[in-house]
């Protein structure tokens, strides 16, 4: 039987630069199939959001209380962070540390600002309140909804009524807040990692031009992540307040 | 001249080494141990599964007995069926894969050894925790957990998040080890050995491998729904706020039916292997064969509303399912008949594993002849939740994954243990197996088509049903004695088996071009493949090859043991546990020591060092 002749390291795992069948690295090939069935995850949610979109049967809808402008702040944020990120890469497979970490710094306060921005939008969301006026039957005028109707009493020109979308209100607080959220997580994991990485760049040897398969890990993940907001950012909110759905 | 002058170590713990007894297995990442443990452990937990099947059939074996409540009932077959899906068929396919994918392709391991430890430990884990459940009343909704049976207000026990933590725990085990498997077959086969010049058995459990990838999420997704459900009073299959029920069943069987697949699959890898080599015929239709399995899974996610027919979807939905659902049946046809096609003409010895590989296409046959029965949704109406059901999934599940395992098991022993299976017992084994599994599920079809409802823990007199019931149970005692006849023979055969040879079957793959038992670097040179079927061919050419005798000190450099697989799963086990009680302050202690020791486990093994710096095997 005809063998080749092999080095000791063949076959071994865990040796950054492997021979193997493809000459894809390991990890990175695991990196595409975990984002494969990240996919599905996602996909799974958003179907579950659009399943019950426009379904609930009482309390505030989309249109209520999405404020377009600021979601879009963040979004742009995120989108940001993700050319942050290939700019770190670039500049570790350049051999520059410090730019290398300025950039990884700046992906990793971008993410964490566009969690911030999201925290501050789910308590937002949740004490949101409308301004009601009563005309002189006791009747809203600017509100329709049938939820503060007992409000308008003799002597009451107008009042602020709390109309607050938690998960436990209706299907759309339920799908909205699992569906961000669990987008929020992916991204409050992905600043874990890269402060993670930043730390351990300070390491002698771990973290260089030849050794950057840890950082092209992190960033598929990362930009993965933020296409995925891009979807939900147009299926979410961008549906939920343009009348076309 | 950098902006952090700061230069930090981070302290590492050494791995272990040259681990002897409890500790070498706790801390191994051998391909070959992690499979005998995975094997092990599964039918340990079919054996389980058997009992809660045992206790039902003795209640169902007569009409108005009362062996168990209602209650526990509900909770037996709910057991029944996740512990033989989740714990039993899934892991002892998981076996194989470990043992075999490695040995067939020509590698010395799996690509992430240690993510491999991990998949078993995670795997243990979930199992403790659903079988955990028993105390305090098992989940007893099924194991499609339908809503609302699994709503706090009507199941406000902890059955139901015992079995949700454990489901998403087993989801971690198997994507871990899914992906592990997925790049280990694309991306370290022996040099020459193409993708199609692969086995069928690496091929097969490819296709499981990215079934599972992308089936998984779902029911994750699902589960964390019902989680969320019950524990902050979401609305996701809440119908007083709108929710639907219905949403709960797509999202299952979008899962649910790839999963069978996930059963099937790797059985008919082994079929695939078994037959030519008792045939002494090369495979016929190797592409056909594979291109099959490639359309199963790809078609598997067409059908799953064949478990909805009588939820109401409409007679679009349901004619669209059942005509997938025929078609489906097209590939596996295909490869019935290539099997067949294998062995027509074939030199053919009838040794235990072609014993179970023949048994496997007859029981497989007859299951997947009921499920085209019920494919057609009008008939579907009249099938659905009848013991007529249950007849068609056991045929399938126990007459086809089961029946093609123990194949495996027959096939492969000599490799795993280096000593011969005894065969005497194993003909024992196999034909009260075939007359015992018939005399069990058979009837089933009577007694369904008869309008007997399954899921019932009790039936009236005179429904007609007394005989076939009887008979039903009365062939489970035949697959007991069966399978202690089987847990002997393992033992015996262990223990005082004869040596094997290398190749005792003649066989045609890598795997046989070792010795045996495998040794712990599979392969002293790694293999230069030059034809499907490399092993046959070289022996063809070149009959008188020996297979060398395993090395006694070699210099093969290999992946060392761990601790931190063991120590993450671990941590996993404690937070579920924790999080399972999620109203007190103990529990959420538990559950944060847990995720506390997940965390240490997770960022020593991310920085483990790669080898021990005192050695100086190291490139």
């Amino acid at each position: 039987m005809a063998q080749s002749e092999i080095k000791d390291t063949d076959h071994v795992s865990d040796v950054e630069h492997e021979v193997t069948s493809t000459g894809l690295n390991h990890r990175k090939m695991l990196m595409w199939a975990f984002l494969g069935s990240d996919c599905m995850f996602f996909g799974a949610l958003i179907a579950t959001y659009l399943v019950y979109k426009g379904k609930s049967l009482s309390g505030p809808q989309p249109i209520d209380v999405f404020d377009i402008p600021v979601t879009s702040v963040s979004t742009f944020v995120l989108l940001m962070s993700s050319m942050s990120m290939v700019l770190a890469y670039s500049a570790l497979t350049k051999n520059n540390m410090k730019v290398f970490r300025i950039w990884m710094i700046s992906t990793a306060i971008k993410g964490a600002t566009f969690v911030g921005f999201q925290v501050y939008e789910f308590a937002s969301f949740s004490k949101h309140h409308v301004h009601v006026e009563c005309n002189e039957s006791h009747e809203m005028t600017t509100f329709e909804t049938e939820v503060f109707e007992a409000e308008c009493k003799p002597g009451i020109d107008s009042f602020s009524g709390e109309y607050g979308l938690k998960p436990q209100t209706n299907l759309f607080g339920t799908t909205f807040y699992t569906l961000t959220g669990l987008h929020g997580a992916h991204v409050t994991l992905g600043v874990v990692w890269l402060l993670s990485l930043l730390l351990l760049s300070f390491k002698k040897g771990v973290i260089t031009k030849e050794k950057n398969v840890d950082i092209d890990l992190a960033a598929l993940y990362w930009h993965f992540v933020d296409v995925v907001w891009i979807v939900i950012f147009t299926v979410v909110y961008l549906f939920g307040v343009f009348p076309f759905s | 001249m950098t902006l952090f002058p700061i230069q930090i170590s981070i302290p590492s713990i050494p791995r272990p080494v040259k681990p002897t007894g409890l500790w070498s297995w706790l801390t191994t990442i051998d391909h070959k141990r992690i499979g005998i443990l995975y094997g092990v452990t599964a039918f340990i937990l079919f054996l389980s599964g058997g009992i809660e099947a045992t206790l039902m059939r003795l209640q169902l074996s007569g009409p108005e007995l009362d062996l168990v409540s209602a209650e526990v009932y509900n909770q037996l077959f709910t057991m029944h069926g996740t512990t033989m899906i989740f714990l039993a068929i899934m892991p002892m396919g998981a076996a194989f894969f470990n043992f075999i994918i490695p040995l067939q392709i020509g590698a010395r391991d799996v690509a992430f050894p240690r993510l491999n430890a991990f998949s078993y430990w995670t795997f243990l884990a979930g199992a403790i925790m659903l079988k955990l459940s028993w105390i305090g009343g098992a989940t007893n909704a099924g194991w499609f957990g339908y809503a609302p049976l699994t709503s706090v207000s009507q199941n406000p026990g902890t059955g139901i998040d015992f079995w949700i933590i454990s489901l998403q725990i087993l989801g971690v085990a198997s994507l871990a080890a899914a992906f592990n498997f997925i790049v280990t077959i694309i991306n370290m086969r022996a040099p020459g050995m193409h993708m199609m010049r692969l086995p069928v058995f690496i091929w097969m459990s490819f296709i499981t491998a990215i079934l599972l990838v992308l089936a998984f999420p779902v029911i994750t997704v699902a589960l964390i729904e019902l989680t969320l459900d019950r524990y902050y009073d979401f609305n996701f299959f809440n119908v007083a706020n709108g929710g639907s029920v219905v949403l709960w069943q797509h999202l299952f069987w979008v899962f649910g039916h790839p999963e069978v697949y996930i059963l099937i699959l790797p059985a008919m890898g082994i079929v695939s292997e078994v037959l030519p080599v008792f045939s002494r015929k090369p495979l016929f239709g190797y592409s056909t064969i594979v291109l099959a399995g490639a359309i199963i899974a790809f078609m598997g996610w067409m059908v799953w509303s064949h478990h909805m027919f009588t939820v109401g979807l409409g007679p679009a939905a349901n004619a669209i399912f059942t005509i997938t659902t025929m078609l489906i049946a097209v590939p596996t046809g295909i490869k019935v008949f290539n099997w067949l096609a294998t062995i027509w003409g074939g030199s053919i010895k009838l040794n235990t594993p072609m014993l179970f590989s023949l048994g496997f296409i007859a029981m497989f046959l007859i299951g997947g002849i009921s499920g085209v029965m019920h494919a057609v949704s009008a008939s579907d109406a009249q099938q659905q939740d009848t013991y007529f059901i249950p007849a068609h999934i056991h045929y399938a599940v126990f007459g086809g994954a089961i029946m093609a395992l123990m194949s495996g098991v027959h096939y492969w022993f000599q490799k795993t243990t280096g000593k011969m299976f005894g065969e005497i017992l194993g003909k024992f084994h196999f034909w009260t197996l075939m007359l015992g599994q018939n005399l069990t599920f058979f009837p089933m079809h009577f007694v369904g088509l008869e309008g007997m409802p399954r899921r019932i823990y009790t039936y009236a007199e005179g429904m007609g049903w007394d005989l076939w019931n009887g008979v039903s149970t009365f062939g489970v005692f035949i697959l007991i004695i069966s399978f202690l006849a089987f847990m002997l023979n393992v033992i015996k055969s262990w223990k005082s088996g004869p040596i094997a040879p290398a190749d005792p079957w003649d066989a045609r793959t890598l795997e046989w071009s070792i010795p045996s038992p495998a040794p712990e670097y599979n392969f002293s040179e790694i293999p230069q493949v030059k034809a499907l079927d490399d092993w046959w061919v070289t022996k063809q050419e070149n009959p008188d090859i020996e297979v060398p005798d395993a090395l006694e000190n070699h210099s093969i450099h290999l992946p060392q043991p761990s601790y931190w697989p063991f120590v993450t799963a671990l941590g996993i086990l404690i937070a579920a546990y924790g999080v399972v009680f999620n109203d007190l302050l103990v529990p959420y202690l538990i559950a944060g020591i847990g995720t506390l020791v997940t965390f240490i486990g997770v960022y020593s093994w991310s920085l483990e060092p790669v080898n021990d710096p005192d050695e100086h095997t190291s490139h």
